[in-house]
Protein backbone atom coordinates (compact mmCIF):
# COMPACT_ATOMS: atom_id res chain seq x y z
CA UNK A 1 0.00 0.00 0.00
CA UNK A 2 1.36 3.44 -0.84
CA UNK A 3 -0.09 5.38 2.05
CA UNK A 4 2.78 7.34 3.56
CA UNK A 5 4.31 6.44 6.88
CA UNK A 6 3.88 9.10 9.57
CA UNK A 7 7.08 11.05 10.19
CA UNK A 8 9.13 9.37 12.88
CA UNK A 9 10.20 12.67 14.44
CA UNK A 10 7.60 15.27 15.46
CA UNK A 11 8.33 18.54 13.68
CA UNK A 12 8.47 20.27 17.07
CA UNK A 13 11.58 18.22 17.87
CA UNK A 14 13.48 19.23 14.73
CA UNK A 15 16.16 21.87 15.19
CA UNK A 16 15.47 24.95 13.03
CA UNK A 17 17.61 24.82 9.90
CA UNK A 18 19.64 27.98 10.63
CA UNK A 19 20.62 26.70 14.07
CA UNK A 20 21.38 23.29 12.63
CA UNK A 21 23.54 24.73 9.88
CA UNK A 22 25.31 26.86 12.43
CA UNK A 23 26.18 24.01 14.76
CA UNK A 24 29.74 24.03 13.52
CA UNK A 25 29.91 27.73 14.16
CA UNK A 26 28.92 27.01 17.73
CA UNK A 27 31.54 24.29 18.06
CA UNK A 28 34.15 26.44 16.37
CA UNK A 29 33.32 29.28 18.76
CA UNK A 30 33.71 26.96 21.72
CA UNK A 31 36.93 25.65 20.24
CA UNK A 32 38.33 29.15 19.69
CA UNK A 33 37.55 30.05 23.29
CA UNK A 34 39.54 27.02 24.37
CA UNK A 35 42.37 28.04 22.07
CA UNK A 36 42.54 31.52 23.56
CA UNK A 37 42.40 30.06 27.03
CA UNK A 38 45.21 27.66 26.29
CA UNK A 39 47.15 30.11 24.16
CA UNK A 40 47.82 27.38 21.60
CA UNK A 41 46.82 28.47 18.12
CA UNK A 42 47.53 25.21 16.40
CA UNK A 43 44.96 23.57 18.63
CA UNK A 44 42.27 25.24 16.52
CA UNK A 45 42.99 22.87 13.68
CA UNK A 46 42.83 19.89 16.03
CA UNK A 47 39.57 20.84 17.72
CA UNK A 48 37.85 22.13 14.64
CA UNK A 49 39.34 20.27 11.69
CA UNK A 50 38.54 21.24 8.14
CA UNK A 51 35.22 19.50 7.77
CA UNK A 52 34.10 18.64 4.27
CA UNK A 53 30.95 20.16 2.90
CA UNK A 54 27.89 18.02 3.38
CA UNK A 55 24.44 17.91 1.82
CA UNK A 56 22.63 21.20 2.25
CA UNK A 57 25.82 23.29 2.39
CA UNK A 58 25.67 26.26 0.03
CA UNK A 59 28.10 26.26 -2.89
CA UNK A 60 29.51 29.36 -4.54
CA UNK A 61 28.37 29.28 -8.15
CA UNK A 62 28.56 31.29 -11.35
CA UNK A 63 26.13 31.53 -14.28
CA UNK A 64 26.61 29.36 -17.34
CA UNK A 65 25.69 29.89 -21.00
CA UNK A 66 25.16 26.11 -21.19
CA UNK A 67 22.13 26.16 -18.89
CA UNK A 68 18.69 25.16 -20.23
CA UNK A 69 16.04 27.87 -20.21
CA UNK A 70 12.27 27.83 -20.52
CA UNK A 71 11.64 24.87 -18.21
CA UNK A 72 9.91 24.74 -14.85
CA UNK A 73 12.25 23.27 -12.26
CA UNK A 74 11.26 20.05 -10.52
CA UNK A 75 10.90 20.59 -6.76
CA UNK A 76 13.79 19.82 -4.40
CA UNK A 77 11.52 17.36 -2.63
CA UNK A 78 10.86 15.33 -5.78
CA UNK A 79 14.48 15.48 -6.97
CA UNK A 80 15.72 14.25 -3.60
CA UNK A 81 13.03 11.67 -2.76
CA UNK A 82 12.44 9.96 -6.10
CA UNK A 83 15.71 8.29 -6.99
CA UNK A 84 17.19 5.30 -8.72
CA UNK A 85 20.26 4.36 -6.70
CA UNK A 86 19.94 0.59 -6.40
CA UNK A 87 22.88 0.25 -4.02
CA UNK A 88 20.53 1.83 -1.46
CA UNK A 89 17.37 -0.07 -2.47
CA UNK A 90 15.36 -0.58 -5.64
CA UNK A 91 12.30 1.41 -4.57
CA UNK A 92 12.30 5.07 -5.51
CA UNK A 93 11.99 6.28 -1.91
CA UNK A 94 14.68 3.99 -0.50
CA UNK A 95 17.82 5.95 -1.51
CA UNK A 96 16.55 9.03 0.38
CA UNK A 97 16.03 6.86 3.47
CA UNK A 98 19.23 4.84 3.27
CA UNK A 99 21.93 6.88 1.52
CA UNK A 100 22.75 8.77 4.71
CA UNK A 101 25.17 5.91 5.37
CA UNK A 102 27.33 6.86 2.39
CA UNK A 103 30.61 8.28 3.79
CA UNK A 104 31.23 11.33 1.57
CA UNK A 105 34.40 12.48 3.40
CA UNK A 106 37.22 11.76 3.04
CA UNK A 107 36.69 11.07 -0.68
CA UNK A 108 39.13 10.58 -3.49
CA UNK A 109 38.81 9.80 -7.19
CA UNK A 110 41.40 7.42 -8.61
CA UNK A 111 42.40 7.96 -12.24
CA UNK A 112 44.12 5.16 -14.10
CA UNK A 113 44.26 3.17 -17.33
CA UNK A 114 45.58 4.87 -20.44
CA UNK A 115 46.90 8.02 -18.79
CA UNK A 116 50.33 9.58 -18.64
CA UNK A 117 50.53 8.55 -14.99
CA UNK A 118 47.84 7.28 -12.58
CA UNK A 119 46.68 9.94 -10.12
CA UNK A 120 44.34 10.32 -7.19
CA UNK A 121 42.31 13.51 -6.79
CA UNK A 122 40.92 14.67 -3.46
CA UNK A 123 37.34 15.89 -3.54
CA UNK A 124 38.34 19.25 -2.01
CA UNK A 125 40.80 19.81 -4.84
CA UNK A 126 38.21 18.86 -7.45
CA UNK A 127 35.72 21.33 -5.95
CA UNK A 128 38.27 24.08 -6.49
CA UNK A 129 39.56 23.02 -9.89
CA UNK A 130 37.16 25.26 -11.84
CA UNK A 131 34.42 27.73 -10.87
CA UNK A 132 31.20 25.84 -10.14
CA UNK A 133 28.44 26.64 -12.62
CA UNK A 134 24.65 26.54 -12.28
CA UNK A 135 23.38 24.32 -15.07
CA UNK A 136 19.72 23.55 -15.48
CA UNK A 137 19.30 20.31 -17.44
CA UNK A 138 16.38 18.15 -18.45
CA UNK A 139 16.83 14.67 -16.96
CA UNK A 140 15.20 11.79 -18.84
CA UNK A 141 15.12 8.36 -17.22
CA UNK A 142 15.03 5.25 -19.41
CA UNK A 143 11.89 4.34 -17.43
CA UNK A 144 10.11 7.19 -19.28
CA UNK A 145 9.90 9.77 -16.52
CA UNK A 146 11.66 13.11 -16.53
CA UNK A 147 12.66 16.03 -14.34
CA UNK A 148 14.29 19.43 -14.73
CA UNK A 149 17.23 19.75 -12.35
CA UNK A 150 19.46 22.73 -11.55
CA UNK A 151 22.82 20.99 -11.19
CA UNK A 152 26.05 22.55 -9.97
CA UNK A 153 29.39 21.60 -11.49
CA UNK A 154 31.75 22.22 -14.36
CA UNK A 155 32.39 20.51 -17.68
CA UNK A 156 33.76 17.00 -17.33
CA UNK A 157 36.27 17.99 -20.04
CA UNK A 158 38.03 20.31 -17.56
CA UNK A 159 38.65 17.37 -15.27
CA UNK A 160 39.67 15.02 -18.08
CA UNK A 161 42.35 17.50 -19.17
CA UNK A 162 43.84 17.21 -15.67
CA UNK A 163 43.84 13.41 -16.02
CA UNK A 164 46.20 13.64 -19.03
CA UNK A 165 44.79 10.68 -21.01
CA UNK A 166 46.95 9.19 -23.76
CA UNK A 167 45.88 9.85 -27.34
CA UNK A 168 45.19 6.12 -27.64
CA UNK A 169 42.41 6.38 -25.01
CA UNK A 170 39.07 6.17 -26.80
CA UNK A 171 36.66 5.54 -23.93
CA UNK A 172 36.33 6.58 -20.33
CA UNK A 173 34.81 4.44 -17.60
CA UNK A 174 33.30 5.70 -14.34
CA UNK A 175 33.10 3.44 -11.33
CA UNK A 176 30.79 4.16 -8.42
CA UNK A 177 31.44 3.68 -4.75
CA UNK A 178 30.63 0.19 -3.55
CA UNK A 179 30.82 -1.28 -0.08
CA UNK A 180 28.40 -4.08 0.53
CA UNK A 181 28.43 -3.40 4.25
CA UNK A 182 27.31 0.19 3.68
CA UNK A 183 25.11 -0.56 0.66
CA UNK A 184 23.57 -3.76 1.95
CA UNK A 185 20.53 -3.29 -0.30
CA UNK A 186 22.66 -3.91 -3.39
CA UNK A 187 22.73 -7.63 -2.66
CA UNK A 188 18.93 -7.88 -2.93
CA UNK A 189 19.45 -7.63 -6.70
CA UNK A 190 21.33 -9.95 -9.04
CA UNK A 191 23.35 -7.04 -10.45
CA UNK A 192 27.13 -7.18 -10.54
CA UNK A 193 28.58 -4.32 -8.48
CA UNK A 194 30.23 -1.79 -8.43
CA UNK A 195 28.10 0.28 -10.78
CA UNK A 196 30.02 1.04 -13.94
CA UNK A 197 29.25 3.48 -16.73
CA UNK A 198 31.16 4.85 -19.65
CA UNK A 199 31.33 7.34 -22.50
CA UNK A 200 33.20 7.64 -25.74
CA UNK A 201 36.01 10.18 -25.36
CA UNK A 202 34.39 12.79 -27.61
CA UNK A 203 31.13 12.47 -25.66
CA UNK A 204 32.95 12.88 -22.36
CA UNK A 205 34.79 15.94 -23.72
CA UNK A 206 31.56 17.61 -24.85
CA UNK A 207 31.02 20.76 -22.78
CA UNK A 208 27.47 19.70 -21.83
CA UNK A 209 28.79 16.60 -20.01
CA UNK A 210 28.95 17.82 -16.43
CA UNK A 211 31.11 16.84 -13.49
CA UNK A 212 28.56 17.49 -10.80
CA UNK A 213 28.92 18.41 -7.13
CA UNK A 214 25.58 19.94 -6.24
CA UNK A 215 21.99 20.79 -7.07
CA UNK A 216 19.84 23.80 -6.27
CA UNK A 217 23.02 25.67 -5.32
CA UNK A 218 23.86 23.24 -2.52
CA UNK A 219 26.08 20.18 -2.04
CA UNK A 220 24.52 17.04 -3.57
CA UNK A 221 22.33 15.05 -1.21
CA UNK A 222 23.77 11.53 -0.89
CA UNK A 223 20.85 9.93 -2.73
CA UNK A 224 21.63 12.12 -5.75
CA UNK A 225 25.17 10.79 -6.03
CA UNK A 226 27.25 12.73 -3.50
CA UNK A 227 29.91 13.90 -3.39
CA UNK A 228 30.72 13.75 -7.11
CA UNK A 229 28.83 12.39 -10.09
CA UNK A 230 28.51 12.63 -13.84
CA UNK A 231 25.53 14.21 -15.62
CA UNK A 232 25.09 13.60 -19.35
CA UNK A 233 21.84 15.39 -20.19
CA UNK A 234 21.30 13.99 -23.70
CA UNK A 235 21.46 10.37 -22.51
CA UNK A 236 19.14 8.31 -20.34
CA UNK A 237 19.73 8.90 -16.65
CA UNK A 238 21.50 5.62 -15.93
CA UNK A 239 24.46 6.79 -18.05
CA UNK A 240 25.09 9.48 -15.42
CA UNK A 241 26.99 7.49 -12.79
CA UNK A 242 26.75 8.55 -9.15
CA UNK A 243 29.28 8.74 -6.30
CA UNK A 244 32.33 8.28 -8.52
CA UNK A 245 35.47 6.77 -6.96
CA UNK A 246 37.43 5.83 -10.07
CA UNK A 247 37.82 7.04 -13.65
CA UNK A 248 39.57 4.75 -16.11
CA UNK A 249 40.71 5.54 -19.66
CA UNK A 250 40.51 2.69 -22.15
CA UNK A 251 40.94 1.95 -25.86
CA UNK A 252 37.82 -0.25 -25.97
CA UNK A 253 34.21 -0.03 -24.81
CA UNK A 254 34.16 -0.49 -21.04
CA UNK A 255 31.71 -2.96 -19.47
CA UNK A 256 28.71 -0.97 -18.20
CA UNK A 257 26.21 -2.16 -15.62
CA UNK A 258 22.85 -2.05 -17.39
CA UNK A 259 24.29 -3.03 -20.74
CA UNK A 260 25.75 -6.15 -19.10
CA UNK A 261 22.45 -6.78 -17.36
CA UNK A 262 20.32 -6.65 -20.53
CA UNK A 263 22.10 -5.88 -23.79
CA UNK A 264 18.91 -5.66 -25.84
CA UNK A 265 17.33 -3.14 -23.47
CA UNK A 266 20.14 -0.77 -22.49
CA UNK A 267 22.60 0.09 -25.21
CA UNK A 268 26.07 1.49 -24.54
CA UNK A 269 25.12 4.82 -26.13
CA UNK A 270 21.61 5.13 -24.68
CA UNK A 271 21.04 8.55 -26.19
CA UNK A 272 17.52 9.79 -25.50
CA UNK A 273 15.73 8.82 -28.70
CA UNK A 274 11.94 8.88 -29.11
CA UNK A 275 12.25 6.79 -32.29
CA UNK A 276 13.92 3.79 -30.68
CA UNK A 277 11.63 2.07 -28.22
CA UNK A 278 12.81 0.21 -25.19
CA UNK A 279 11.73 -3.39 -25.95
CA UNK A 280 9.24 -3.20 -23.11
CA UNK A 281 7.85 0.30 -23.50
CA UNK A 282 7.65 3.22 -25.89
CA UNK A 283 10.14 6.07 -25.55
CA UNK A 284 8.03 8.47 -27.62
CA UNK A 285 6.62 10.17 -24.55
CA UNK A 286 7.58 10.68 -20.95
CA UNK A 287 5.96 11.48 -17.59
CA UNK A 288 7.10 14.74 -16.04
CA UNK A 289 7.63 14.25 -12.31
CA UNK A 290 5.67 16.45 -9.92
CA UNK A 291 2.69 17.05 -12.22
CA UNK A 292 -0.84 15.77 -11.51
CA UNK A 293 -1.56 12.39 -13.13
CA UNK A 294 -3.60 13.86 -15.98
CA UNK A 295 -0.91 16.39 -16.93
CA UNK A 296 2.28 14.31 -16.72
CA UNK A 297 2.50 13.03 -20.29
CA UNK A 298 4.71 14.97 -22.74
CA UNK A 299 6.61 14.31 -25.94
CA UNK A 300 10.20 13.10 -25.63
CA UNK A 301 12.70 15.15 -27.63
CA UNK A 302 15.55 13.70 -29.69
CA UNK A 303 18.75 13.83 -27.61
CA UNK A 304 16.48 15.11 -24.82
CA UNK A 305 16.30 18.46 -26.61
CA UNK A 306 20.09 18.89 -26.84
CA UNK A 307 20.35 17.79 -30.49
CA UNK A 308 21.64 21.17 -31.71
CA UNK A 309 24.68 20.75 -29.48
CA UNK A 310 25.34 17.00 -29.62
CA UNK A 311 23.87 15.49 -32.81
CA UNK A 312 27.15 16.02 -34.67
CA UNK A 313 28.85 13.54 -32.31
CA UNK A 314 26.85 10.81 -34.04
CA UNK A 315 27.11 11.85 -37.69
CA UNK A 316 26.90 8.85 -39.95
CA UNK A 317 25.96 6.46 -37.14
CA UNK A 318 22.86 4.28 -37.34
CA UNK A 319 21.23 5.21 -34.04
CA UNK A 320 18.85 2.24 -34.28
CA UNK A 321 21.81 -0.11 -34.29
CA UNK A 322 23.89 1.89 -31.83
CA UNK A 323 20.98 2.68 -29.50
CA UNK B 1 -21.26 -18.86 11.85
CA UNK B 2 -24.27 -16.74 12.64
CA UNK B 3 -25.73 -14.18 10.32
CA UNK B 4 -24.66 -11.05 12.15
CA UNK B 5 -21.01 -12.19 12.36
CA UNK B 6 -21.06 -12.94 8.67
CA UNK B 7 -22.48 -9.51 7.87
CA UNK B 8 -19.82 -7.81 10.01
CA UNK B 9 -17.04 -9.80 8.37
CA UNK B 10 -18.37 -9.06 4.90
CA UNK B 11 -18.56 -5.36 5.73
CA UNK B 12 -14.94 -5.45 6.90
CA UNK B 13 -13.93 -7.25 3.71
CA UNK B 14 -15.63 -4.58 1.60
CA UNK B 15 -13.83 -1.84 3.52
CA UNK B 16 -10.47 -3.62 3.20
CA UNK B 17 -10.98 -4.16 -0.53
CA UNK B 18 -12.10 -0.59 -1.18
CA UNK B 19 -9.33 0.91 0.93
CA UNK B 20 -6.76 1.08 -1.88
CA UNK B 21 -9.02 2.71 -4.43
CA UNK B 22 -10.23 5.12 -1.73
CA UNK B 23 -6.63 6.05 -0.93
CA UNK B 24 -5.91 6.63 -4.63
CA UNK B 25 -8.96 8.85 -5.10
CA UNK B 26 -8.10 10.78 -1.94
CA UNK B 27 -4.52 11.18 -3.15
CA UNK B 28 -5.64 12.31 -6.61
CA UNK B 29 -8.01 14.91 -5.17
CA UNK B 30 -5.32 16.28 -2.87
CA UNK B 31 -2.56 15.95 -5.49
CA UNK B 32 -0.70 13.73 -3.07
CA UNK B 33 0.15 10.65 -5.12
CA UNK B 34 3.91 11.05 -4.88
CA UNK B 35 6.41 12.36 -7.41
CA UNK B 36 5.14 10.14 -10.24
CA UNK B 37 1.34 9.82 -9.75
CA UNK B 38 0.87 7.77 -12.94
CA UNK B 39 3.35 5.19 -11.69
CA UNK B 40 1.77 5.23 -8.22
CA UNK B 41 -1.68 4.49 -9.62
CA UNK B 42 -0.36 1.79 -11.95
CA UNK B 43 1.65 0.03 -9.28
CA UNK B 44 -1.03 0.26 -6.58
CA UNK B 45 -3.81 -1.16 -8.78
CA UNK B 46 -1.57 -3.91 -10.16
CA UNK B 47 -0.37 -4.97 -6.73
CA UNK B 48 -3.92 -4.91 -5.33
CA UNK B 49 -5.01 -7.24 -8.16
CA UNK B 50 -2.24 -9.75 -7.45
CA UNK B 51 -2.81 -9.60 -3.71
CA UNK B 52 -6.55 -10.17 -4.01
CA UNK B 53 -6.09 -12.99 -6.52
CA UNK B 54 -3.60 -14.62 -4.19
CA UNK B 55 -5.89 -14.27 -1.17
CA UNK B 56 -8.82 -15.72 -3.12
CA UNK B 57 -6.61 -18.66 -4.13
CA UNK B 58 -5.68 -19.27 -0.49
CA UNK B 59 -9.26 -20.03 0.51
CA UNK B 60 -9.55 -23.56 -0.85
CA UNK B 61 -6.26 -24.84 0.64
CA UNK B 62 -7.12 -23.21 3.98
CA UNK B 63 -10.50 -24.93 4.06
CA UNK B 64 -8.91 -28.27 3.28
CA UNK B 65 -6.29 -27.82 5.97
CA UNK B 66 -8.71 -26.48 8.56
CA UNK B 67 -12.20 -27.85 7.89
CA UNK B 68 -13.62 -25.60 10.60
CA UNK B 69 -12.91 -22.64 8.29
CA UNK B 70 -15.49 -23.95 5.77
CA UNK B 71 -17.28 -20.56 5.91
CA UNK B 72 -14.34 -18.84 4.14
CA UNK B 73 -15.96 -19.92 0.87
CA UNK B 74 -18.57 -17.23 1.40
CA UNK B 75 -15.84 -14.63 0.79
CA UNK B 76 -14.23 -16.03 -2.30
CA UNK B 77 -16.55 -14.50 -4.88
CA UNK B 78 -16.25 -11.07 -3.28
CA UNK B 79 -12.43 -11.25 -3.30
CA UNK B 80 -12.36 -12.54 -6.86
CA UNK B 81 -14.62 -9.76 -8.08
CA UNK B 82 -12.50 -7.14 -6.34
CA UNK B 83 -9.41 -8.65 -8.00
CA UNK B 84 -11.17 -8.15 -11.34
CA UNK B 85 -12.16 -4.62 -10.29
CA UNK B 86 -8.52 -3.67 -9.61
CA UNK B 87 -7.32 -5.46 -12.75
CA UNK B 88 -9.79 -3.35 -14.73
CA UNK B 89 -8.60 -0.14 -13.05
CA UNK B 90 -5.03 -1.20 -13.84
CA UNK B 91 -5.93 -1.76 -17.49
CA UNK B 92 -7.82 1.53 -17.61
CA UNK B 93 -4.76 3.31 -16.20
CA UNK B 94 -2.71 1.92 -19.05
CA UNK B 95 -5.36 2.85 -21.66
CA UNK B 96 -5.78 6.39 -20.37
CA UNK B 97 -2.41 7.44 -18.94
CA UNK B 98 0.01 5.45 -21.07
CA UNK B 99 -1.71 4.86 -24.42
CA UNK B 100 -3.75 8.07 -24.26
CA UNK B 101 -6.80 6.14 -25.61
CA UNK B 102 -4.93 5.68 -28.89
CA UNK B 103 -5.96 2.36 -30.46
CA UNK B 104 -2.87 2.11 -32.66
CA UNK B 105 -0.55 2.56 -29.71
CA UNK B 106 -2.42 -0.15 -27.81
CA UNK B 107 -2.36 -2.57 -30.74
CA UNK B 108 1.37 -2.01 -31.22
CA UNK B 109 2.05 -2.44 -27.51
CA UNK B 110 0.07 -5.68 -27.29
CA UNK B 111 1.83 -7.07 -30.36
CA UNK B 112 5.34 -5.97 -29.44
CA UNK B 113 5.64 -5.89 -25.66
CA UNK B 114 5.33 -9.23 -24.00
CA UNK B 115 4.62 -7.88 -20.52
CA UNK B 116 1.65 -6.00 -21.93
CA UNK B 117 0.59 -9.05 -23.97
CA UNK B 118 0.45 -11.29 -20.90
CA UNK B 119 -1.14 -8.54 -18.82
CA UNK B 120 -3.98 -8.11 -21.29
CA UNK B 121 -4.28 -11.91 -21.62
CA UNK B 122 -4.63 -12.24 -17.84
CA UNK B 123 -7.38 -9.61 -17.79
CA UNK B 124 -9.18 -11.35 -20.68
CA UNK B 125 -9.06 -14.61 -18.71
CA UNK B 126 -10.61 -12.93 -15.68
CA UNK B 127 -13.39 -11.37 -17.76
CA UNK B 128 -15.54 -14.52 -18.27
CA UNK B 129 -15.01 -15.44 -14.63
CA UNK B 130 -16.37 -12.12 -13.47
CA UNK B 131 -19.23 -12.39 -15.98
CA UNK B 132 -20.25 -15.82 -14.66
CA UNK B 133 -19.99 -14.94 -11.00
CA UNK B 134 -23.74 -14.66 -10.40
CA UNK B 135 -25.85 -17.44 -8.87
CA UNK B 136 -27.91 -17.38 -12.05
CA UNK B 137 -24.83 -18.09 -14.19
CA UNK B 138 -23.72 -20.93 -11.92
CA UNK B 139 -27.16 -22.54 -12.20
CA UNK B 140 -27.26 -21.98 -15.93
CA UNK B 141 -23.80 -23.47 -16.53
CA UNK B 142 -24.15 -26.27 -14.02
CA UNK B 143 -21.69 -26.67 -11.16
CA UNK B 144 -19.26 -28.90 -13.01
CA UNK B 145 -18.89 -26.77 -16.10
CA UNK B 146 -18.80 -23.64 -13.97
CA UNK B 147 -15.94 -24.89 -11.84
CA UNK B 148 -14.05 -26.14 -14.88
CA UNK B 149 -14.35 -22.65 -16.42
CA UNK B 150 -13.20 -21.04 -13.20
CA UNK B 151 -10.00 -23.07 -13.22
CA UNK B 152 -8.84 -20.30 -15.59
CA UNK B 153 -8.08 -18.27 -12.49
CA UNK B 154 -4.89 -20.30 -11.98
CA UNK B 155 -3.65 -19.35 -15.42
CA UNK B 156 -4.65 -15.72 -14.89
CA UNK B 157 -2.73 -15.57 -11.61
CA UNK B 158 0.37 -17.14 -13.15
CA UNK B 159 0.23 -14.70 -16.08
CA UNK B 160 -0.21 -11.87 -13.59
CA UNK B 161 3.02 -12.80 -11.83
CA UNK B 162 4.84 -13.27 -15.15
CA UNK B 163 3.58 -9.79 -16.11
CA UNK B 164 5.13 -8.45 -12.89
CA UNK B 165 8.51 -10.12 -13.58
CA UNK B 166 8.63 -8.92 -17.16
CA UNK B 167 7.85 -5.38 -16.10
CA UNK B 168 10.66 -4.93 -13.57
CA UNK B 169 14.24 -4.37 -14.72
CA UNK B 170 16.35 -7.49 -15.19
CA UNK B 171 18.20 -8.00 -11.92
CA UNK B 172 15.42 -6.63 -9.74
CA UNK B 173 13.97 -9.41 -7.61
CA UNK B 174 11.01 -7.65 -5.97
CA UNK B 175 8.34 -10.02 -7.41
CA UNK B 176 9.95 -12.99 -5.65
CA UNK B 177 7.66 -12.87 -2.58
CA UNK B 178 4.46 -12.91 -4.65
CA UNK B 179 5.90 -15.71 -6.80
CA UNK B 180 6.73 -17.91 -3.83
CA UNK B 181 3.31 -17.37 -2.22
CA UNK B 182 1.49 -18.19 -5.45
CA UNK B 183 3.73 -21.22 -6.00
CA UNK B 184 2.94 -22.55 -2.52
CA UNK B 185 -0.78 -22.02 -3.05
CA UNK B 186 -0.77 -23.80 -6.41
CA UNK B 187 1.31 -26.71 -5.10
CA UNK B 188 -0.86 -26.98 -1.99
CA UNK B 189 -3.81 -28.19 -4.07
CA UNK B 190 -2.39 -31.48 -5.42
CA UNK B 191 -0.60 -32.11 -2.12
CA UNK B 192 -3.76 -31.63 -0.04
CA UNK B 193 -5.80 -33.72 -2.49
CA UNK B 194 -3.25 -36.52 -2.28
CA UNK B 195 -3.35 -36.38 1.53
CA UNK B 196 -7.12 -36.50 1.54
CA UNK B 197 -7.20 -39.50 -0.82
CA UNK B 198 -4.69 -41.37 1.30
CA UNK B 199 -6.83 -40.76 4.37
CA UNK B 200 -9.92 -42.00 2.55
CA UNK B 201 -8.12 -45.18 1.50
CA UNK B 202 -6.88 -45.80 5.00
CA UNK B 203 -10.30 -45.24 6.52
Amino acid sequence: MFIGKPPEIPSSAITPKDQYLNRRGFLRGAASAAVVALGAERLAEVLSPRVGAQAGTKLETVKSPLTTSGETLTSVKDITSYNNFYEFGVDKDQPAQNAGRLPTRPWTVRVDGMVKKPKTFDIEALLKLRPLEDRIYRHRCVEAWSMVIPWVGYSLAEFIKQCEPLSSAKYVQFLSYYDKKVEKWASSTSIFWPYSEGLRMDEAMHPLALLTFGLYGEVLPNQNGAPIRIVVPWKYGFKSAKSIVAVRFLDKVPPTTWNDQARSEYGFYSNVNPNVDHPRWSQKTERRIGQPFYAQRRTTLMFNGYGDQVASLYNGMDLRKYF
Amino acid sequence: MNRSTLISLKTLTWIACLWQVGALVWGAVNNNLGADPTATITFATGLATLRLLTISLAITPLRKLFPRLYWLIKFRRLLGLFAFFYASLHLLTYIALYAGFDVNTMAADIAKRRFITVGVAAWLLLLPLAATSTNWAIRKLGGKRWSRLHKLVYLAAVLGVVHYWWQVKPGVLTPIAMTVILGVLLLARPILDWRQQRRLRMA
